[in-house]
């Protein structure tokens, strides 16, 4: 019998409906993945086996009675611990959401279970999503899968902040996972495990029920094992929600009927600022790989200029730290979550006292640079020229869309690497931001796609960016770089 | 631009995180080190250019006016806000004595 957790998305949602197995069987042999990876991979923060096996039964029962599954009926998920799942643990990875059970859905969580979704449990990531190697999670570090060619048994990064949900899928504990993406949170950590993960337009999926980081950049999107699995459950999880301002309001296209790895008439730019001096060898001579298997996908391969680059990551780490301390401003030990009263503390001692003990070292230097660039006397020198900056660069993309189509870049400027390597040092871990920021800064769609492996022995990744709300032409461009790539390692089993 | 430690225990007070005299110490090298990274975006000329407001142009919307138009969001749902307070009291959230 094949290993029911070797399939993807779309291979147990047409096996369930056309009744080579059983939804139950598809939950049960994940539920038995997630559980036997646990310590080794930490994963999760909570497992919900019996939220799976619901689901699943329902599914299955609604088959029995031929009634027609949901787009992702029969599928269990992963779902980021950033998003709000009614009666079910809620942290955010942090000390001061730690027990915080919600009395309501998030949309996004919502819409997957209505599509025939189930929830194997909760997955780690950096703390409030502040973190690039899943190193600042209150549970523990993620551990990835991979490891290095070289014998040695290095704990490596899963990416972050959606590590969890990368770890996961790639080590086969689920077939897809939720993850949400602020300024890279989904394309770098797919990039470090060798699976697919798509940003879609800001706007696209509803923010209600998510846990809010820096919210005019948090969007949610799919991560799973090839392209066409995001399209199917991104699908699932887009759509008008009146519960979020800036939710757009159009109808979600159906980008799973729309896929087409045939790039015949449509034009890619190569950004030359995106070239940077002491950029890894082997990144390098994988964005050139693509360029030829774009070409040879038939599409015109055009050089184009994005001259704000460099200023993206500086305005972005003005900007996020900004949003981030307002909202989490929040978090206050009184209406939810931690409290810390010390004996004979007033009101401002209890919240200070609150968020020292709830909030971790990262949060809380997010926090003051944020509350430090929106001081009197500093706000226009750090936010509104950052703000200023955010438009420019914007602008950068909407002349070089003039040009081209898509854009296609390296999604990382390097591999992953070892646990503890970088969390010394927050500039170096901030950089790995680089390629994938701008086009969190511009609001636009864009995903990561395995395409090759390094002399380690580890995955890398390459980046389309695409035209706001164009997901389709991202989709497309990423299957026609998957279908050439051949992408299949996967981690050898040592957990 | 740089901040000295009287600087970082004014922010950590503005937003209401206690530090130690010994995080604040650790913290004055870093954040300095982050903001003349940051520094960088001075060199930008921005003559004319206004800030950005909204990344996907969107028009804000009115929800219609009506009361409980939403009844997971709408009122009467007190002991489910109350749920996860630490120290819920008699239909209230409770906190330490604010009047003397």
């Amino acid at each position: 019998m094949t290993d029911l957790t070797e399939l993807g998305v779309a291979q147990i949602r047409d096996g369930v409906a056309g009744g080579e197995f059983t939804a139950v069987e598809v939950a049960e042999a994940f539920n038995a993945n997630v559980a036997a990876a646990q310590d080794a991979l930490n994963a999760f923060i909570v497992t919900t086996p019996d939220a799976a096996i619901d689901a699943a039964k329902a599914t299955d029962a609604k088959r029995a009675k031929g009634e027609a599954l949901g787009k992702m009926g029969g599928v269990p998920i992963g779902m980021k611990d950033l998003f709000a799942t009614r009666g079910v643990q809620t942290t955010a990875a942090s000390h001061i959401l730690e027990g915080f059970r919600p009395e309501y859905e998030s949309t996004v969580s919502q819409k997957l279970w209505d599509a025939g979704a189930g929830m194997l449990g909760k997955l780690n990531l950096d703390q409030f999503a502040m973190g690039s190697s899943n190193e600042t999670s209150y549970f523990g570090n993620v551990i990835s899968p991979w490891r290095r060619n070289d014998g040695g048994n290095a704990a490596l990064a899963p990416g972050g902040s959606s590590g969890g949900s990368s770890a996961a899928v790639s080590a086969r504990l689920c077939p897809a996972a939720t993850g949400t993406d602020t300024g890279g949170s989904i394309r770098q950590p797919a990039a470090f495990t060798g699976i697919t993960g798509i940003k879609p337009t800001y706007g696209r999926c509803s923010r209600w029920g998510i846990v809010a980081f820096a919210s005019s950049l948090d969007q949610a999107g799919p991560m799973a094992r090839d392209t066409r699995d995001c399209a199917i459950m991104l699908e699932a999880m887009a759509g008008f929600d009146p519960k979020d301002s800036t939710s757009l309001d159009m109808p979600v296209p159906q980008w799973e009927a729309g896929l087409s790895a045939d790039l015949k008439g449509k034009k890619v730019g190569i950004p030359r600022e995106y070239s940077m001096d002491g950029m890894d060898a082997e990144i390098a001579a994988l964005w050139d790989q693509g360029v030829a298997w774009l070409k040879d996908a038939g599409a015109e391969v055009v050089e184009i200029s994005l001259p704000h680059t460099k200023y993206a990551l500086p305005a972005y780490y003005i900007i996020a730290p900004a949003e981030a301390s307002s909202n989490l401003a929040r978090y206050d030990g009184v209406r939810y979550g931690l409290r810390d009263l010390p004996d004979g503390a007033n009101l401002q001692d209890m919240y200070a006292a609150t968020r020292a003990a709830g909030f971790g070292a990262e949060v809380k230097r997010r926090i003051l640079i944020g509350t430090y660039v929106l001081s009197a006397g500093f706000y226009d020198a750090y936010y509104t020229q950052a703000q200023k900056v955010r438009t420019l660069i914007s602008q950068d993309f909407a002349k070089a869309f003039e040009e081209c189509d898509v854009i296609l870049a390296p999604t990382t400027p390097t591999a992953s690497f070892a646990l503890g390597e970088k969390s010394d040092d927050p500039l170096s871990m901030y950089l790995n931001d680089v390629f994938s920021v701008p086009a969190s800064l511009a609001g636009l769609p864009a995903m990561s796609v395995p395409a090759g492996i390094n002399r380690e022995g580890l995955p890398l990744g390459l980046q389309v960016i695409g035209k706001a709300f164009d997901e389709q032409g991202v989709l497309n461009a990423g299957l026609a770089i998957e279908q050439r790539a051949g992408f299949t390692a996967k981690p050898a089993k040592w957990w | 631009m740089s901040v000295d430690t009287a600087t970082v225990a004014k922010i950590a007070s503005l937003a209401r995180i206690k530090v130690s005299e010994q995080e604040l110490e650790a913290m004055v090298p870093e954040l300095n080190g982050i903001l003349a990274w940051v520094e960088q975006l001075g060199e930008v000329d921005v003559t004319g250019v206004e800030p950005m407001t909204a990344v996907i142009p969107n028009k804000l919307r009115l929800r219609d006016d009506v009361i409980d138009a939403d009844p997971l969001t709408g009122g009467n749902r007190r002991d489910a806000v109350l749920a996860n307070a630490p120290a819920a009291e008699h239909g209230f959230f409770g906190v330490p004595k604010v009047i003397e």
